[in-house]
């Protein structure tokens, strides 16, 4: 008796029963589905979040004012910042680096000619901008440090908003009023897209001081930099650069190591938290798949067990006509097996479709890990063997008499 | 026990065998100490009532059980001590079952059913084709070359049962072994399955046939009655064949001689 042969044999046996044996495959189905979706699911989170640190500037790191208990700096009950005159202290004093930015928001009407443009976001940042968020002007220039120093009233228009605003007419020189002021356009900025959260081309730039100067409310400390961007040069620099920017914002801001009235957070700690959400939902989804192909297991032990009691008289003949117990064994074996490799086919291409659909019409990035159907299928096999091998074996061990008895 | 033909080994031979099942006070001894000599070719039915362990004794002839003493030798090999995988084997290549209820798979074609035991028979060397050919020439030896490719369910019970015997003669076995093969069928069906098995011991088959009914007892040449384990006679008929049956204008009186 060859393999082949059993196979043919056990193949037969499943048909018998089409309906019956595609339900006892679902549990494998879903299992297998559940893994390849699972796989797609995480590597397209992995790829989300590389893509988003790519486009935020690689080696970035930010300066932030600590909030702590009771407060910093003196009497204003604001810990003490960074303001704009130390971006070029940092500038100067650290090696390493690539740029140094700062950025402070604000929300405006924008309107040039009879068109406004409602609740637009003004950004006001410094000239490292463009080399900390690896940005690139695409007509005129960008903020120098002349518009901030003097608090120049000019504005850097978004891809988009300079569409919608000019059209196909160039828009430097043009005036433009953001708010109650009226700006200078000196410069458009190229396409971006949607980074993260992030519309680059439906923002506009404007100098930080400008900001500092007609927006903020002047009780609050009005020139602290909220947050100070800094960019490496280099992966292999990164560390230097910590430790020089912790010393540096240490004695400007005149603090000790116990309590230094600030934080320094980088890309790292941004891809850790990522990182362990999409872990998260992984480990699930890793969960939902094992116990799926678990219970999709017993149900094929289930069904085999039914089978073999159904079949006790043809396994009784079969011993009858020679069949040795191995024979009978490999014979319920194989079909157990042919069972949930055809159900971890049926998962294979439901994993894909699924993922495919996830993609096209979900909220979810998904990106097909290829592997994941070798091992999906490995699974479904290993399922199979598992839990064929009991009622096979009870298949093998009755007695040829009793079976060929049985009514 | 004579031997009739002290020349030719015996194709079975059975001694002292003893079968008892279960222990202690609630042992059943099914044999009591069995001894039967059957030469090739003879046509041999076992009779006896319900509980007389005629039953176990085919079972145990046809190595689907083992003795629990006594030996048994089927055609020249003890087979009384062998193990699940031998009894198997043994099966396969020296006994033919024929059974009351045919025990065809209802799935498969009659030519299909008939391969099955050419299957297991260890010879993976041979191809679907040539097993396939082997069978269909049987069934066309039984008379139902005609029907190779229908299933169980288009046949008449009798055509079923020479499915069974088809499938019984697959792998040229030493022995039939076929157990009530006429006890589901009409008086006329189980004539035609007499005649068949009549001509197969003619052309020189060896059969041993159980049944309970007198007159297909007396197609055979020769008649052991077992009565509570033990051989309670056990005697040859005249002239062999011996029909009581009114269907092919040929009318033979049995006569049984004691022996």
């Amino acid at each position: 008796m060859t393999t082949f042969q059993t196979l043919k044999i056990a193949w037969e046996g499943l048909t018998l029963n089409k309906v019956r044996s595609f339900l006892t495959t679902l549990g494998v189905i879903i299992g297998v589905a559940a893994v390849i979706v699972m796989l797609a699911i995480s590597a397209g989170a992995e790829a989300e979040v590389a893509d988003q640190i790519n486009a935020l500037g690689a080696n970035l790191i930010m300066i932030m004012p600590a909030f702590g208990r009771g407060g910093f700096g003196p009497g204003t009950g604001m810990p003490a910042s960074l303001q704009y005159d130390d971006l070029a202290k940092i500038e100067e004093n650290v090696t390493g680096i690539s740029g140094v930015s700062a950025q402070q928001d604000t929300t405006q009407d924008v309107k040039a000619g009879n068109t406004t443009l409602t609740d637009i976001s003004v950004v006001g940042t410094t000239s490292g901008f463009i080399a900390v968020h690896e940005y690139a002007v695409a007509e005129g220039r960008f903020i120098n440090g002349e518009d901030n120093d003097r608090a120049n009233k000019v504005i850097i228009l978004g891809y988009d908003v300079a569409q919608e605003l000019f059209g196909d007419q160039s828009a430097i020189g043009q005036a433009v009023k953001v708010g109650s002021t009226k700006l200078t356009v000196v410069g458009v900025m190229s396409q971006k897209g949607v980074v993260g959260n992030t519309d680059y081309d439906g923002r506009v730039y404007v100098p930080i001081t400008l900001v500092f100067k007609r927006w903020t409310n002047a009780r609050f400390n009005r020139d602290a930099l909220r947050v100070v961007y800094v960019s490496a040069e280099s992966k292999k620099t990164m560390d230097s650069v910590m430790a020089q920017l912790n010393d540096l914002v240490m004695q400007i801001l005149d603090t000790t190591p116990d309590s230094p009235g600030f934080t320094l957070t980088t890309q790292d700690s941004i891809i850790d938290m990522r990182t362990s959400t999409t872990e998260t939902f992984r480990n699930l989804l890793a969960w939902v798949a094992a116990i799926s192909l678990v219970v999709g297991g017993i149900g094929i032990m289930n069904i085999m067990l039914v089978s073999v009691t159904e079949r006790t008289r043809e396994i009784g003949l079969r011993q009858a006509m020679g069949a040795r117990p191995r024979d009978v064994q490999l014979q319920f074996l194989l079909e157990a097996i042919v069972l949930s490799l055809i159900g971890g086919l049926a998962g294979v291409l439901a994993g894909v479709g699924g993922s495919w659909l996830f993609n096209e019409f979900g909220s979810m990035r998904t990106e097909i890990v290829w592997a994941s159907i070798p091992l999906a299928f490995g699974a479904a096999a290993a399922v199979g063997i598992f839990f064929g091998y009991y009622p096979a074996t009870k298949a093998a061990q009755l007695d040829p008499i009793v079976a060929l008895r049985h009514e | 026990m004579t031997q009739d033909l002290p020349n030719e080994r015996p194709l079975i031979e059975i001694r002292e065998l003893t079968k008892v099942y279960g222990k202690g006070d609630i042992a059943v001894h099914a044999l009591r100490g069995v001894d039967v000599t059957a030469e090739p070719g003879e046509f041999v039915a076992v009779m006896g009532p319900s509980g007389s362990g005629k039953s176990t004794l085919m079972n145990i002839l046809g190595c689907l059980d083992r003795p629990t003493s006594g030996r048994y030798v089927l055609d020249g090999q003890d087979v009384s001590k062998l193990d699940k995988d031998q009894l198997a084997s043994v099966r396969n290549k020296k006994i033919g079952f024929v059974f009351q209820s045919y025990n065809l798979l209802p799935r498969l074609t009659a030519v299909k059913n008939v391969m099955m035991p050419m299957l297991y028979n260890g010879h993976s060397r041979i191809t679907d084709t040539e097993r396939r050919t082997r069978a269909i020439e049987i069934l066309e030896s039984v008379g139902l070359g005609e029907r190779v490719n229908h299933k169980p369910n288009e046949l008449s019970g009798g055509q079923q049962q020479r499915v069974a015997i088809a499938r019984a003669l697959v792998n040229n076995p030493a022995i039939i072994l076929a157990d009530e093969p006429t006890g589901n069928l009409d008086t006329r069906a189980a004539q035609d399955i007499m005649d068949l098995l009549n001509e197969l011991h003619k052309n020189g088959a060896t059969i041993l046939m159980v049944t309970h009914e007198l007159d297909i007892a007396e197609h055979a040449q020769r008649v052991i009655y077992l009565i509570d384990g033990k051989v309670a006679s056990d005697r040859t008929q005249a002239s062999g064949i011996a029909h009581l049956h009114n269907g092919n204008g040929t009318q033979h009186i049995a006569i049984g001689v004691s022996r």
